[in-house]
């Protein structure tokens, strides 16, 4: 279905999410690259070791849950938009995303926006805790958000009201 | 008639690649390049690109040009830059002539023409698709990204490729609603990294599905859509309509050749390459002695692919005439590899599937 609709499947997406217990010790990438394309900007940013995708740049990129930091400089570099930061080691009812977001208007901190699942549909509000956009993510500014925990499986992207 | 010693035709950035491997290897080179700015299709790829690091992935396709203009620089006593001039006809006396903005004709004698002249938006077939509000998706790119013009309010992108898919996430980054993307293919064509991205802001992908007809007075007021079949024809009694005032139409891209058949090259319809695509020999020399071709004019691939085509049809095509340089293999050879690496995947094959047909073995000059 995914090569029908580019929705992932459940098993997909869990297949991709590192153990909760990782995700409750402090940040980490979830990359969500499911087919071979040739790309590897991801593995060339990490600045840890991270991503590994090889000698064929082909290959599809493998996290590694212990070095990876969270550190997020992958998610500006990756052209499609697949990876993000799940930070569960905050709270135990909330986890903190960080996503790639490149659309106006951008939202601030503290800033209430629509959380959305990977169909685009409404989740639920969710409260943007930073908006980072520094000339070095060139113009794929990345924001974090706190969602409850009953959707950090879920929620995928953002919607800002329009100003 | 002006003198040349390597004509490139075409600004895109095969073109570009090409100049700069040519004049770095010691060749004085003119490109010819029909609009005002250099940079071909990049000039609209306001996105970042695939590839690796060699090929700037990750960069923004607009910002690839500049670099690649600052990288030419470097050669500038060797390099001349035509821009606003279309070469109009490739003759078989080696003559090329060239018409510079509207009435200035001229020709040329080059010693060796590398023809880097890109693709061409392929066109759908369905009743009132001359309706104003229909446009190709290089169009609606233009409009928005170069001259900063909405083309509507509600589009509908027929096509699932890479470029249709770009394409819509451009629009709704520019604030217009995309209200579904079509493609007849059972599958998405396109990356699926590029489809999830627009699939989360709520734009469903509709595969298997076609263009049945537009509707409208004087300009696109509606879409009537429909399912195909496995053997794509339109199934009766599921049309669906969309009320909308675009139809962006991206139904793939055919290589622009027609310099390459009247200059007698001989051609191949290959559908893997999008379209006819002259024979070539491994340093893309096609069969005509001195005429090399690289980029989506030889198979429509990607700007990564295109790049590192013009690099070797460049460094092949200034060693033909003259100006071998000490390091030619090692060049070549990483060239090669580049190559291999880009078309090792799925996407890949199928294109080399392509390239076997029209490599001509055996021609080797060097
Ligand atoms: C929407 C879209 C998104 C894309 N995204 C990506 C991507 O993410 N990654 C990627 O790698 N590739 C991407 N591509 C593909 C990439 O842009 C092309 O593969 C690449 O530009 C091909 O380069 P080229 O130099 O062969 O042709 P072009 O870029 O088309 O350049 C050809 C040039 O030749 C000029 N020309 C043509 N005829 C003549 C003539 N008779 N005289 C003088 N000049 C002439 C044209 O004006 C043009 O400037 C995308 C393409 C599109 C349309
Ligand atoms: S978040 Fe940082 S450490 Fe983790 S994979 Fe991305 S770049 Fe590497
Ligand atoms: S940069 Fe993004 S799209 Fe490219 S391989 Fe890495 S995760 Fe996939």
């Amino acid at each position: 279905m995914f090569e029908k609709t580019g929705i992932p499947s459940e098993e997909m997406i869990m297949g991709k999410f590192p153990p909760i217990e990782r995700i409750n010790k402090g940040p980490v990438a979830v990359v969500e690259c499911y087919k071979e394309i040739p790309c590897n900007p991801c593995e060339t940013a990490c600045r840890f070791n991270a991503i590994t995708i090889g000698e064929d740049i082909n290959n599809i990129p493998v996290l590694s849950k212990d070095n990876c930091t969270g550190c997020a400089i992958c998610l500006s570099k990756c052209p499609g938009l697949a990876i993000m930061v799940i930070d569960g080691s905050k709270s135990d009812t909330t986890v903190q995303v960080k996503l790639p977001y490149e659309f106006l208007p951008l939202p601030t901190a503290g800033e209430i926006v629509k959380g959305l699942d990977r169909e685009g549909r409404n989740l639920a509000d969710v409260k943007v805790i930073q908006v980072q956009n520094p000339k070095s993510f060139d113009r794929t500014p990345v924001v974090t958000i706190e969602a409850d925990r009953s959707i950090m499986y879920k929620i995928r992207n953002i919607r800002t009201e329009a100003k | 008639m002006k003198q040349a010693e390597l004509l490139i035709i075409g600004g895109g950035p095969a073109g570009l690649c090409a100049a700069i491997s040519a004049a770095s290897s010691g060749a004085s080179v003119l490109v010819a390049e029909r609009n005002k700015n250099l940079g071909g299709q990049l000039v609209k790829q306001t996105h970042m690109f695939f590839g690796s690091e060699k090929q700037y992935a990750s960069t923004r396709g607009i910002d690839i040009t500049g670099i690649l203009l600052h990288e030419l620089n470097k050669y500038k006593e060797n390099v001349e830059i035509m821009t606003d001039t279309t070469i109009v006809g490739m003759f078989e006396d080696g003559v090329v002539t060239a018409l510079h903005k509207e009435d200035n004709y001229f020709k040329i004698k080059p010693n060796a023409v590398v023809v880097a002249t890109g693709a061409f938006e392929k066109a759908l077939a369905f009743p009132n698709n001359d309706l104003p509000g229909i446009y190709g998706a290089g169009a609606v790119q233009t409009l928005m990204n170069v001259y900063g013009v909405k083309p509507g309010n509600k589009v509908l992108m027929v096509g699932a490729g890479n470029i249709g898919l770009i394409v819509s996430y451009q629009l709704m980054q520019a604030g217009v609603q995309v209200v579904a993307i079509l493609d007849a293919a059972p599958k998405i064509g396109g990356y699926l990294v590029h489809a999830s991205k627009i699939r989360r802001m709520g734009v469903p992908i509709l595969t298997s599905h076609t263009v049945k007809k537009a509707i409208g007075k004087e300009f696109l007021e509606k879409a009537i859509v429909c399912q195909v079949d496995d053997k794509f024809n339109q199934v009766e009694g599921t049309e669906m309509e969309f009320d909308v005032d675009v139809m962006c139409i991206s139904v793939g891209l055919t290589p622009l050749n027609e310099l390459l058949s009247m200059r007698g090259c001989q051609m191949k319809y290959v559908p893997q390459l999008s379209g006819m695509v002259p024979l070539r020999n491994d340093n893309y020399e096609t069969s005509i002695e001195n005429v090399f071709a690289a980029g989506d004019t030889t198979g429509v691939e990607e700007a990564s692919a295109a790049m590192v085509e013009g690099y070797l049809a460049g460094l092949c095509a200034a060693a033909k005439i003259g100006h071998m340089t000490d390091d030619f293999e090692e060049r070549k050879n990483d060239y090669v590899k580049q190559l291999e690496s880009l078309r090792s995947g799925p996407v890949g094959k199928h294109i080399l599937s392509g390239i076997e047909q029209i490599v001509i073995k055996g021609e080797q000059y060097v």
